[in-house]
């Protein structure tokens, strides 16, 4: 099935018959209309159709997993389905739809935003919204910023390791958190390890803290002054920074990493065990 | 108390405004649709004006805790560009149908050319035609002439007085606008114009059956802590703690409440989409329960003015 024809089916089983009539209606428009009855239709969702969660059942998750692999919705909202809904059924080439997602992007509110940058993975011509995806990286809102980086296989998939890793940077900087990126472990590269000891230091330097989670970057390719730092915050940082030098220690190739992480027995077994892994460490971030 | 500032134009403001407003109690605030202070000569910097209204300045106000509504209309002055008016009424109606646009607005008058009536005319066509609201500007010049045609022409155009909100009354203007069943918004200036002090006369004068007040703040000298700091006033001199409530947080949300866009829950009780996508700094987030009721803030405006 489709990721449209599911968008379809959740909101047809969700909304209220104004609502569904309305919906129906303007699929209908798309057919015979052209870029402002799509432009109208996306913008008046939130008022024919509201905000509400989209609240998808387990099952429901894994139909969209399996109409297009890495699709997590679970916190979708109503009007972002929707939206999303009428820009996949306006049935285009990848040229039309990237100009129009463009035109959109470009006079969208907030709410349209975190929409459009959500469906990024169910775009027809996956590679054509390389930049677009910068742009909403670019962005000031961290609701948008979020909308591109987080639980969306996108970036993963299509950005170039630059902008890959000034992503995740941008998302350290800003407050957000990692552990929704998808794909964080499989791009990890000794470009953002570098980047990201550099930023370590720098919040060193200021007396300010760091989040546990810029460890988790490093560790895969950590090496020489890398593997001091690490060192440095398995001795002396807090409960949860020892925990995450831990891990990110475990997952380097390097000896001289075992050799350090050897020296806490507890917290090298804690790891060893699954005791304590990204996830458990996310949950008390 | 809670308080509604119904006009003032944040783009212009800084965050220092955010903040004082924040603690001294406003938790919603509209912006309508204006000038930046010299004419724009192209209609893409329009666009993306309206596009920040709708964006950047509605987040940034969240970040505060304060709800942002906002106006979209092409404004008196630069309905004088012909060529520009043409171009930006095309785009108009893809701004009309978002979220949190509350009305029209601000059109009207400035300085009563053929021009501005003719777009202000089509403006009122547009509001009928999308069912809203119209927030009206009237001319500081010539301020009693141009506001009895605002609310001639805009009944001629088959736009229901309690529809409309007249802008920037005096007393000399308020009297025809309640009497022909418009709602009246004043406009409270720091030195020009109406001041609070004369507010709390009118206030006496005509109680506070369709009266509201905003700031107007913008790019000139203004205050944007001018609605608390005249409830004060009028507390202060004697004006009923009701009337107050209704002519600085009450009216206006009746009024622009009608369009349906703006309502009291959306700072009592925010949706869970809205506590994740906007109020962060002030609300909660991932996973612990949305904070009901407002935040903290300072009763007393005095501790606000002279912090």
């Amino acid at each position: 099935m489709s990721p449209a024809l599911l968008l379809e089916q959740w909101l047809d089983s969700r909304l209220q018959a104004n609502a569904r009539t309305w919906l129906a209606d303007a699929v209908q428009r798309l057919r015979n209309g052209g870029d402002s009855d799509l432009y109208r239709s996306v913008s008046l969702v939130t008022r024919r159709i509201g905000k509400a969660d989209l609240a998808l059942s387990a099952a429901e998750m894994k139909q969209a997993n399996v109409a297009r692999a890495g699709w997590d919705p679970g916190d979708w909202s109503l009007d972002q389905a929707a939206r999303i809904y009428l820009l996949l059924v306006s049935g285009t080439d990848g040229a039309t739809f990237l100009r129009r997602l463009d035109q959109l992007c470009n006079t969208a509110d907030v709410g349209e935003l975190v929409a459009f940058y959500r469906g990024l993975p169910l775009y027809p011509d996956q590679p054509r919204y390389v930049l677009r995806a910068a742009e909403g990286i670019r962005t000031n809102m961290k609701a948008v910023f979020e909308a591109v980086a987080h639980r969306n296989p996108y970036p993963a998939e299509q950005l170039s390791e630059p902008a890959w890793n000034q992503m995740v940077l941008k998302t350290l900087f800003i407050g957000s958190t990692l552990h929704p990126i998808v794909g964080l472990d499989r791009r990890a590269n000794p470009v953002l390890a570098r980047m990201a000891c550099n930023y370590a230091h720098e919040r060193w330097a200021a007396g300010r803290p760091i989040s546990p989670e810029l460890w988790r970057c490093v560790g895969p390719h950590a090496s020489g002054e890398m593997l001091r730092d690490l060192g440095r915050v398995l001795e002396k940082g807090t409960d949860p920074e020892r925990k995450a030098a831990a891990l990110a220690l475990a997952s380097s190739p390097d000896p001289a990493a075992i050799g350090l992480l050897r020296a806490y027995p507890e917290l090298s077994s804690a790891v060893s065990e699954n005791k304590v892994s990204w996830q458990t460490l996310a949950g008390a971030i | 108390m809670r308080f509604i500032d119904p006009h003032i134009h944040m783009s212009a403001r800084t965050t220092d405004d955010y903040e004082r407003m924040a603690a001294a109690g406003i938790v919603a605030l509209i912006e309508p649709a204006f000038w930046l202070g010299q004419p724009r000569t192209q209609v893409g910097s329009y666009i993306d004006y309206m596009s920040s209204l709708v964006g950047w300045e509605r987040f940034r106000a969240a970040q505060f805790g304060i709800h942002h509504y906002c106006t979209i209309g092409l404004n008196s002055k630069e309905a004088n560009n012909e060529a520009l008016a043409e171009q930006v009424l095309e785009v108009l109606p893809r701004y009309l149908v978002k979220e949190g646009v509350v009305a029209v607005g601000e059109i009207g008058y400035d300085d009563q050319t053929p021009v501005e009536d003719k777009y202000y005319r089509a403006q009122l066509a547009l509001a009928k035609e999308f069912d809203m609201l119209v927030q009206v500007h009237t001319p500081h010049r010539d301020k009693k002439s141009g506001t009895l045609r605002s609310m001639e022409v805009a009944v001629e155009m088959g736009v229901k007085p309690e529809h409309v909100v007249i802008d920037h009354n005096n007393e000399e203007t308020v009297q025809d606008v309640l009497d022909r069943g418009f709602w009246a918004a004043f406009t409270i200036y720091p030195n020009t114009k109406m001041g609070n002090e004369r507010m709390v006369e009118v206030a006496r004068k005509y109680g506070s059956n369709r009266i509201f007040i905003d700031s107007s703040a913008d790019w000139g000298v203004s205050d944007p802590l001018a609605v608390p700091k005249t409830a004060r006033l009028m507390l202060d001199r004697g004006i009923p703690t009701r009337d107050v409530e209704a002519i600085c947080y009450g009216n206006a949300l009746k009024a622009f409440g009608q369009s349906g866009q703006m309502k009291e829950e959306h700072w009592l009780n925010p949706a869970p989409i809205d506590q994740r996508m906007l109020f962060e700094g002030n609300s909660v987030l991932r996973g612990q329960t949305p904070r009901v009721g407002e935040p903290a803030i300072v009763e007393r405006i005095d501790a606000v003015v002279f912090k």
